[in-house]
């Protein structure tokens, strides 16, 4: 596909005039410009891609956090009191909050914002309700330029919170930095929903409403979950079954969240042998903000240890590509759905299939091999047929 | 290259300001305006203009809606409409007002730059029909 050529990177889109203003307007502190500009990301207005292009080059001075959990297990609450805290050591937070959006309408009440309680009329907490607008594969890209835009506008902290309820929100929370998976105490279903794929993807665990009976429980299962997972992946001893081999660490943290996640932050890391990173779980309660501190030391823990390890850069390189992937993927896809648009429509062409006139391999070949051969030409070196 | 979808969203923010904590109408309208195919934004209770400002900014609606009950509209209003102007959002923000307004005062609202006062007993249709023919048309 390559070729031996390298492929040409000149060919950014190009801004607009206006587009430009907006994005000088967005770099040099407007907020008006920073809202205008996620609107024409998730709107996918016509020069959008420009803009996030031109962004690009700003980005990367923001740590960036993904919160998920279920529904109700308090993600909204706990990003409020985060972004409080994050505020009272001085750090500019920016916070993209997902909903679903209704697959009947398209329409969808956006409600985290009610519980952003300790931010209102703070203006360095820039929240965003996103939805999303069912968009195969879109929500994520729509989300992490969001992003961008938020981290080029100078936010030291971008809080991406989602409900985790499905392969989009994943892939959604995946674009941040160090992921927080939320579950709340009492529910054995909860945890049950983190095996489906959830468990992988945390950095750091929270037991929020850790003040509810249960609490306890929950923490040990995650505990348990994590360890194992670790013996798994890690292959440093099948026998590190949770409570066994980190009683003494697991266990003092879970009972004492606070002093407990110092130690684990600071204490018995670097300690450790294996100098990967180990998910802790913590307690909050996000409604009094009790445990907030300690999650927030986590966070940086796990920036910290990014950095020291040097994983960031495997970590961004393989969030870039996936970008990339998603994004091929997409414009390709739409150039694909525009060919079969000019050949009658889907249905059409699945009549035509029904009636044995032919099958769905012949089609799919005869809509993707006119790409294919354009994409033949252009690697033989003319490259100037982007016209139509 | 450029094959892809606009998915442009009519998007609402539902405010109620000050200290009437009747909420229910504003409800009743946050869903009416979810099954319209609008994204709304509700603010909750009990908000401050600033709030209020500060919320229809950053989520860059094209729809304030703005439900008061207690008789203060005419020091509320015009608080969140100077803070819009303030961020230079006030231009494309179609505002309007729902509850219980006199009509010497909608008369005044109106003056200030609401587009349309709503007052109890409004068909759901109306609004929706009136923001969908009147929302900002943006560049």
């Amino acid at each position: 596909m390559g070729g031996p050529d390298a492929p040409a990177f000149a060919d950014a889109p190009t801004l607009s005039d206006a587009d430009a203003a907006l994005v000088e307007d967005l770099l040099s502190g407007s907020h008006r410009a920073l809202a205008r500009v996620i609107t024409k990301i998730e709107n996918r207005t016509p020069g959008y891609r420009a803009i996030v292009s031109a962004l690009h080059e700003h980005t990367g001075g923001a740590d960036v956090i993904g919160i998920t959990g279920s529904p109700g297990a308090g993600k909204s609450t706990l990003v409020d009191k985060l972004a409080a805290t994050y505020r009272e050591r001085g750090d500019t937070v920016g916070v993209i909050a997902v909903d679903p959006s209704s697959p009947y309408t398209g329409g969808a009440v956006l409600g985290d914002r009610i519980r952003m309680g300790s931010n209102v009329g703070d203006m360095d907490v820039f929240f965003r309700s996103m939805s999303a607008r069912g968009q195969l594969g879109g929500l994520s890209t729509a989300t992490a330029d969001a992003v961008k835009a938020l981290d080029a506008f100078g936010k030291d902290v971008v809080v991406l919170e989602t409900v985790g309820a499905g392969q989009n929100e994943v892939d959604v929370v995946r674009t941040a930095d160090t992921v927080a998976v939320l579950v709340q105490p009492g529910s054995g279903d909860d945890v049950q929903t983190l095996k489906a794929g959830i468990l992988e993807i945390g950095d750091v665990f929270v037991v929020n409403k850790a003040d509810m009976d249960g609490a306890q429980r929950t923490v040990a299962e995650l505990e348990e979950m994590v360890h194992r997972r670790e013996g798994g992946t890690t292959g440093r001893g099948a026998g590190h079954h949770g409570a066994t081999s980190t009683a003494p660490t697991g266990g003092g943290h879970a009972a004492e969240s606070h002093d407990g996640g110092h130690a684990a932050a600071e204490g018995d890391r670097p300690g450790d042998a294996d100098d990967s990173w180990t998910p802790e779980v913590l307690e909050t309660v996000a409604n009094s903000g009790d445990g907030v501190d300690s999650l927030i030391e986590a966070f940086d823990a796990h920036a910290t240890y990014l950095r020291d390890s040097g994983e960031i850069e495997t970590t961004e390189r393989r969030r870039y590509a996936e970008e990339i992937r998603t994004l091929v993927r997409a414009d390709v896809g739409a150039l694909a759905t525009a060919e079969i648009e000019r050949r009658g429509g889907i249905d059409r062409l699945a009549e035509r299939v029904r009636d044995r006139e032919t099958d769905p391999y012949a089609v799919a070949e005869a809509i993707v091999g006119p790409i294919a051969d354009c994409v033949d030409d252009a690697t033989d070196g003319d490259r100037d047929d982007r016209a139509d | 290259m450029s094959a892809e979808q606009q998915e442009r969203a009519v998007r609402c923010l539902v405010a109620k300001v000050g200290l009437d904590g009747h909420d229910r109408g504003a409800h009743v309208i946050a869903r009416a305006f979810r099954d319209a195919g609008f994204e709304v934004v509700y603010s909750g209770l009990h908000r401050a203009p600033e709030d209020i400002v500060q919320a229809a900014v950053q989520e860059d609606v094209d729809v304030l809606g703005i439900s008061i009950l207690s008789g203060a509209h005419n020091t509320l209003i015009p608080k969140v409409i100077e803070g819009l102007k303030e961020y230079d959002a006030f231009d494309d923000t179609l505002v309007l007002v729902g509850g219980i307004v006199p009509d010497e005062d909608e008369a005044d609202l109106k003056e200030l730059g609401v587009a349309e006062v709503f007052g109890p007993g409004t068909p759901m249709e109306e609004t929706i029909e009136f923001i969908r023919n009147n929302v900002p048309e943006r560049a």
